[in-house]
């Protein structure tokens, strides 16, 4: 495996009593980019998403990250490599308020996790950092409001300051854009970009032109199997992709 | 509820309060003997809240930590002649060896399946200690041995023991306040509150609820044996699966998930128990009807409705 790639999976597949949800998938991400997995519903994305991080374990295959098999470890064992995953609906602590949920994440990196007999005033160390990241997505304002009051598109600007206190390696991100109105798309978009700088990030994306801004290569997944891969020119011209897409009823 | 949106000071102030008024209760007319048995029970209460309302996780065979407890303090005290703090500390001990062991079977399943394998493991320890020997069966470990606590203070003295008990109580309260309010607390809420999310931060779910586990039984293990140093009694009655019940009970009643609310469900359900004592069966009919008021009336219990009704009023 070669060093710039950061995430390889070799014949990956998963079945479900019989149903193929995901066949045969061998996958590169290479360090550094942006890359994008679309396909129309139901062709497999979250399903490899699980597997990568082992929220599912698959039927056949292997998956490398950073030259290491990890295929077999445990899902909480991934995250702490740095394979952090967000998920298609916001996931969010809702009674904690936005700093405690960004906390928990800074707690994780910082040990003393299972201090039962410390105060929570210990954590308070980890404040200011907290603030930097929720400042840098936007969130000033909401700092001490629990995460269940907060409109849809930012508790998704929440998640992504979450994952980013963890500051990993490669992000998995599914769908970070759905259902957000545009103002919000515009934001998160830049902020994905902003955040790809210094790692390599992997996301799910319905809406076509953040995946044409923001990614730098393409894989198209359809009924659980690789159709296409490429740039996004490339990937649009495919006659395949143009099909399966029109077939599932997409634009 | 959650621990996060209680007010701390105001935590501070009502333990406070709580504390003065069981200090002075015995003065005021209030039965030492119930006083005691409540303060257990409600020490077991509090320990179960620590599992089910902060844990999320709904046990049903709490009573195999209690009992296990009572009757090891009972064995040590009465047959090893142990002084009654190393007793208790054996019984807290035994509980906890006990809640590695039972949490380790169990964690790994959720809701009902979990509910289901609790009750199923402490049905085991009941048939173990009907048949065992040194429990003496219907008959329990009688007339066990008060003794000299720390060799100075004699626990036969009511008034004594009573102090005693309300020491025990309040130091492990506020042992638990801070293990809710505790780096390891936050996790355990998050966990609760968004399992998959927390794991996916790189947290190892099961471990944080098997150590929520463990300490929920050595909590109800120290209820347990200091119950056998009260009553002088370690017998099958704790370790039913009736008593299971009757704590999940106390717990609804007082308010899941809530600091207070197990100690308030504690005293209403003994106080009934002993005000009610003269229509005997009457007694379970009874509280099993305030049961089904309570959870189609007031699901939050009474401190947790007090505590939404607070909150709405500002
Ligand atoms: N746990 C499961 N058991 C059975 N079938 C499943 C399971 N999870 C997913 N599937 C099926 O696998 C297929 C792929 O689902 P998946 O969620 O991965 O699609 P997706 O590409 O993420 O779609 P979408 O764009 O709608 O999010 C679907 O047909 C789905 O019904
Ligand atoms: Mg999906």
């Amino acid at each position: 495996m070669a060093a710039d790639n950061i995430l390889e999976t070799r014949g990956l597949t998963k079945e479900f009593k019989g149903f193929v949800a995901v066949r045969d998938v061998s996958l590169v991400v290479r360090r550094g980019t942006i890359h994008a997995l679309i396909g129309p519903n139901g062709a497999g994305k979250t399903t490899c998403f699980n597997l990568l991080t082992h929220f599912l374990t698959p039927t056949r295959g292997r998956i490398f990250f950073m030259g290491r098999d990890i295929t077999g470890s445990r899902p909480a064992a991934i995250a702490r490599l740095g394979l952090v995953r967000s998920f298609q609906i916001s996931a969010v602590f809702p009674h904690l308020s936005v700093l405690e949920n960004v906390r928990i994440a800074l707690q994780r990196k910082r040990g003393h996790s299972y201090d039962f007999w410390r105060p929570a005033a210990t954590l308070s160390v980890l404040d200011d950092r907290a603030r930097e990241l929720i400042d840098a997505v936007g969130l000033t304002d909401f700092t001490t409001k629990p995460a269940v009051e907060l409109p849809y598109g930012r508790k998704r600007a929440l998640e992504i300051a979450t994952t980013l206190a963890l500051d990993p390696e490669m992000m998995l991100l599914d769908e970070p854009t759905a259902g957000m109105a545009h103002d919000d798309v515009q934001r998160i978009s830049e902020l994905i970009k902003t955040v790809a700088c210094n790692r390599t990030v992997l996301m799910v994306e319905h809406n076509l032109s953040v995946v044409s801004k923001l990614s730098d290569h393409i894989t198209v997944l359809a009924r659980g199997e690789i159709l296409a891969q490429g740039d996004y020119a490339a990937v649009s011209k495919n006659p395949d992709v143009v099909q399966a897409y029109m077939g599932a009823g997409h634009g | 509820m959650t621990p996060g949106a209680a007010p701390r000071g105001g935590i501070w102030v009502a333990t406070g309060v709580m504390t003065a008024a069981l200090a002075i209760a015995p003065f005021v007319g209030v039965y030492p003997v119930f006083l005691m048995k409540a303060l257990c029970f409600a020490l077991f209460a509090c320990a179960f809240n620590l599992l089910v309302g902060f844990g999320g996780l709904l046990s049903f065979g709490h009573a195999m930590f209690l009992g296990t407890a009572g009757y090891v303090c009972a064995h040590a005290a009465k047959i090893w002649g142990w002084p009654p703090e190393l007793a208790i500390l054996a019984g807290t001990l035994a509980a906890t060896l006990l809640g590695v062991v039972a949490g380790a079977l169990a964690i790994r399943r959720q809701g009902i399946y979990f509910a289901m394998i609790t009750l199923a493991l402490a049905q085991m320890m009941f048939f173990f200690y009907v048949q065992a020997p040194f429990t003496h069966g219907e008959d329990g470990i009688q007339a066990v041995p008060r003794g000299m606590l720390f060799g100075l203070l004699d626990l036969s003295e009511t008034l004594i023991m009573y102090y005693v008990v309300l020491t025990i109580f309040v130091a492990a309260f506020l042992f638990i306040c801070r293990i809710v309010n505790s780096p390891f607390g936050q996790v355990l809420q998050a966990i609760r509150e968004n399992e998959p999310r927390a794991i996916s931060l790189g947290y190892d779910a099961e471990r944080y609820k098997l150590l929520a586990f463990v300490l929920s039984a050595a909590l109800s293990g120290l209820a347990g044996s200091t119950k056998a140093i009260v009553f002088q009694l370690a017998s099958l009655t704790d370790v039913h699966w009736t008593m299971s019940g009757e704590v999940v009970l106390m717990v609804l009643l007082g308010g899941m998930g809530t600091i207070f609310g197990p100690v308030v469900g504690a005293f209403a359900i003994i106080g009934l128990e002993n005000y009610l004592s003269g229509f005997g069966q009457w007694v379970t009919v009874i509280t099993g009807g305030i049961f089904v008021v309570c959870v189609l009336a007031f699901r939050r219990g009474i401190v947790g409705e007090l505590g939404a009704w607070w909150a709405q009023r500002k």
